[in-house]
């Protein structure tokens, strides 16, 4: 317990009655605060092995092999630590068909995920720093996009990248296909994102830029860019989790060439326990990556979830 | 909520446009405000600027959203050869999966926001006062960043069933046997036929003659699997005469091995079942009860006088308990929505939390001054001063849990009774079912159930333009 609330709870223990007796409730009050405060501690304690729990046992599970993981439980490795094996991993790595799955995965995640911060925070500044007819109004448009569904899309795209076709090149089951598809839905939370992080950007620096001689295009790569910074940051974390995350895309407008690793790991799903020694390890991979970003990034990561809504 | 706006640009775009058109669209976006259009229309950028910042944007959402929306209403409207029709719309509340679904998704509308707001207010209020809070929250917070996919397997591991492999039922295993008598003997039963020492009694064995205080019993049992046999099997031996008020006897395994052994009868090489629970029982009444020691003999004390009836209860004999069955037809829904709870309340408690953080400490202070106990602080003016939040998490959340396609596919595995809407859209139209006018109907019918959330972010935001 922190010096403040030893001092917040002896002010609360004195305040409640301000007679005579008052020092002696306050020393009640720590001690019941004291024995309160270790129950709370030993709740969270669990809770927090709660959370911890289920990952670990996907990272047991894959250190172990096939044979054990279906005769025994991973927890059994702490009494026998020599089940322990990279075997999963290795075998996993030496199939093609998944290192192609995570290069399609980058391929998809990193233009997916340029593209929309580019695309969204020239948007977001003309609805922030410039005039034009109709702007709150198609802002508005922009704010209801947040919520749809991405399965209102699926069939009418589906059908609209079936027939792009020139060159040998075919939209539908291509990387780029999903890589539009990811920028369009994720365009209205970048958008409404960036514009309220631009539009709060002092109006003074815009003007004297402006009066410098600046072009808007200089304005915008000289000022408002590097001052969204953050904005930027937390937007680009955010599509690239839900870009590297995603399944139900890729499932539909994805094919075999073209699949990211949540792809591959699903077709891989019909034989659950039969293909554990290829789902622990593979999901386990799959989720390294996100999650190193998150802990690298989670100051900017909290700030987006707290910036707006999450779509 | 949002990023702070002081200096928001003027909203009346539309009446300041009028004079903004001085700069010929032959002045190029590389020329600034130059003297000849003077200074106040120079820092008016011509509007046809905005169009090309905003082009590359408005196409794809034209393109890819906007456009794709009012297909989806219109084919929604269509049967297979171009007819209108509603059938795709009345087709979603039939057949058994269908049904399924909408049913579902109902229950994860309206138990899984709910619970994930409270488990995140929880958490919120908890850590407060915490010096580990942040840790805590990274801990929680974490599985936000993993995907479903990931999750879903990570649960499907968690809820495999056998105890002996998902963690889940190996805890629920370990706290049943905690709280309740272990099973001894599942399987095992009297020989079968008449005038038999004992006899089967709904899933109990009770002896078939009355036994009296003072006597003793003998209870041999037949079909004892060898793996619930003690691994050190004891001889079974006859129990010693008892005293008065008391019965004694045995209970063991009247098999002998290899063959020989006499039926009824304790012969050497037989063995005692021990943990065996015996009950005497007068009128349907325990009088007296007892536990098998390792050699199957057991003292039954302050017997009462009069017949009474020996009985193994049927906790003897029921199968092993092995725990819940999470994918199972009925636990399949509650299941997911836990591997939901487990990723989502790290999102609901950081809002709540930096929601707890705005409050100003006056507020509490003073309810404190004023001699309100803690839990009356927290009911009467946190909660009402957390309210805006707590309807933005849950906004959040029920459109989120609207699309859950992830989690069910891969958890559920295709079972029909985990099905929601999100995914049987997905089913219809792509996975199998090849019907797009009836994926359509379902992916409208989940974009009507979104607008009331848009309506609110629209509100919301004219709100705090104001």
């Amino acid at each position: 317990m922190t010096a403040q609330e030893t001092a917040r709870e002896t002010a609360g223990g004195t305040a409640g009655d301000g007679s005579a007796g008052a020092p002696r409730r306050g020393v009640a009050a720590r001690v019941v605060g004291r024995i309160g405060g270790g129950a709370v501690q030993a709740v969270l304690v669990l809770v927090a092995l709660f959370w911890l729990v289920p990952t670990l046992g996907l990272l047991v599970a894959s250190l172990r092999s096939n044979a054990d993981n279906n005769s025994s439980g991973w927890w059994t490795v702490f009494t026998k630590p020599s089940q322990l094996t990279f075997s999963s991993y290795s075998a996993l790595l030496d199939k093609p068909d998944f290192v192609d799955s995570f290069w399609n995965t980058v391929l998809i995640t990193v233009p997916a995920t340029v593209l929309v911060v580019l695309i969204a925070s020239l948007a977001a500044y003309a609805f922030a720093w410039l005039e034009f007819p109709g702007r709150d109004w198609l802002f508005l448009v922009v704010v209801a996009l947040l919520v749809v569904p991405v399965q209102v899309a699926l069939v009418p795209v589906a059908k609209l990248y079936g027939r792009i076709e020139f060159g040998g090149f075919q939209m539908f089951g291509s990387i780029t296909g999903v890589v539009l598809f990811h920028v369009a839905f994720g365009l209205p939370f970048a958008i409404f994102l960036l514009r309220n992080f631009f539009a709060a950007i002092p109006r003074d620096l815009l003007e004297a830029a402006r009066m410098d001689g600046g072009s808007e295009w200089t304005i915008f790569r000289r000022v408002i860019f590097p001052l969204g910074g953050p904005a930027i940051a937390s937007l680009g974390i955010f599509q690239f989790l839900w870009v590297w995350n995603d399944l139900l895309v890729s499932l539909v407008f994805a094919d075999t060439d073209a699949q990211p690793m949540t792809k591959w790991l699903q077709s891989q799903m019909r034989q659950f326990t039969g293909n554990i020694d290829i789902l622990a390890p593979g999901a386990f991979l799959s989720l390294i990556v996100p999650l190193a970003v998150f802990f690298a990034f989670q100051r900017y990561f909290v700030q987006g979830v707290l910036a707006g809504s999450v779509k | 909520m949002m990023a702070p706006r002081e200096d928001t640009p003027p909203a009346t775009a539309g009446a300041a446009t009028g004079g903004a058109a001085a700069t010929g669209p032959d002045a190029g976006p590389e020329v600034g405000p130059d003297a000849s259009t003077g200074r106040r229309d120079g820092l008016r950028p011509p509007s046809w600027l905005a169009g090309s910042f905003l082009l590359p944007a408005l196409v794809l959402l034209g393109f890819l959203v906007v456009y794709p929306i009012v297909y989806t209403v219109v084919r929604s409207l269509l049967d297979s050869s171009g007819g209108f029709t509603v059938d795709n719309y009345s087709g979603i509340f039939e057949g058994h999966s269908n049904l399924l679904a909408v049913r579902n998704t109902a229950i994860w509308v309206v138990v899984a926001p709910t619970l994930v707001t409270i488990v995140g207010l929880l958490f919120a209020v908890l850590t407060e006062r915490i010096r580990w809070a942040t840790a805590f929250k990274l801990v929680v917070f974490m599985p936000m960043a993993i995907s479903f996919l990931a999750s879903g397997v990570i649960f499907r591991l968690v809820y495999e069933q056998d105890p002996d492999k998902g963690v889940a039922n190996a805890a629920v295993v370990a706290v049943h046997d905690a709280f309740s008598a272990k099973t001894a003997y599942p399987g095992a039963g009297p020989r079968a036929g008449a005038a038999q020492p004992l006899r089967a009694e709904g899933g109990a064995v009770v002896t078939s003659r009355p036994v009296t205080a003072g006597s003793t019993a003998l209870l041999p049992l037949l079909r004892v699997k060898p793996e619930y046999l003690p691994a050190e099997p004891v001889p079974a031996r006859a129990a010693a005469p008892p005293g008065p008020g008391r019965i004694t006897g045995t209970v063991w395994f009247d098999f002998t091995r290899g063959g020989g052994g006499r039926p009824n009868a304790v012969d050497p090489s037989e063995a005692g079942l021990p943990g065996v629970r015996v009950q005497a029982v007068r009128d349907g009444k325990v009088v007296a009860s007892a536990t098998t020691r390792d050699d199957g003999t057991f003292t039954l004390t302050k017997v009462p006088a009069g017949p009474l009836t020996l009985r193994l209860p049927a906790d003897n004999f029921t199968a092993a308990y092995g725990g819940a069955e999470w994918l199972g037809d009925t636990l399949i829904t509650p299941a997911i929505i836990g591997a939901y709870l487990w990723v989502w309340s790290g999102f609901a408690m950081v809002l709540i939390a930096a929601g707890l953080a705005a409050i100003p400490r006056d507020a509490l202070e003073a309810a404190r001054v004023d001699g309100a106990t803690e839990w009356q602080v927290f009911r009467r003016v946190t909660i009402p001063l957390l309210a805006p939040v707590l309807v933005v998490v849950l906004v959040t959340l029920v459109i989120n849990v609207l699309k859950v396609f992830d989690l069910v596919f891969v958890i559920g595995g295709g079972d029909p009774n985990a099905g929601v809407l999100a995914l049987q859209m997905w089913t219809e139209s792509f996975g199998g079912g090849n019907d797009q006018g009836a994926g359509s109907a379902i992916a409208v019918l989940l974009f009507l159930l979104v607008l009331p959330a848009m309506l609110f972010n629209i509100r919301r935001l004219r709100r705090e333009r104001k």
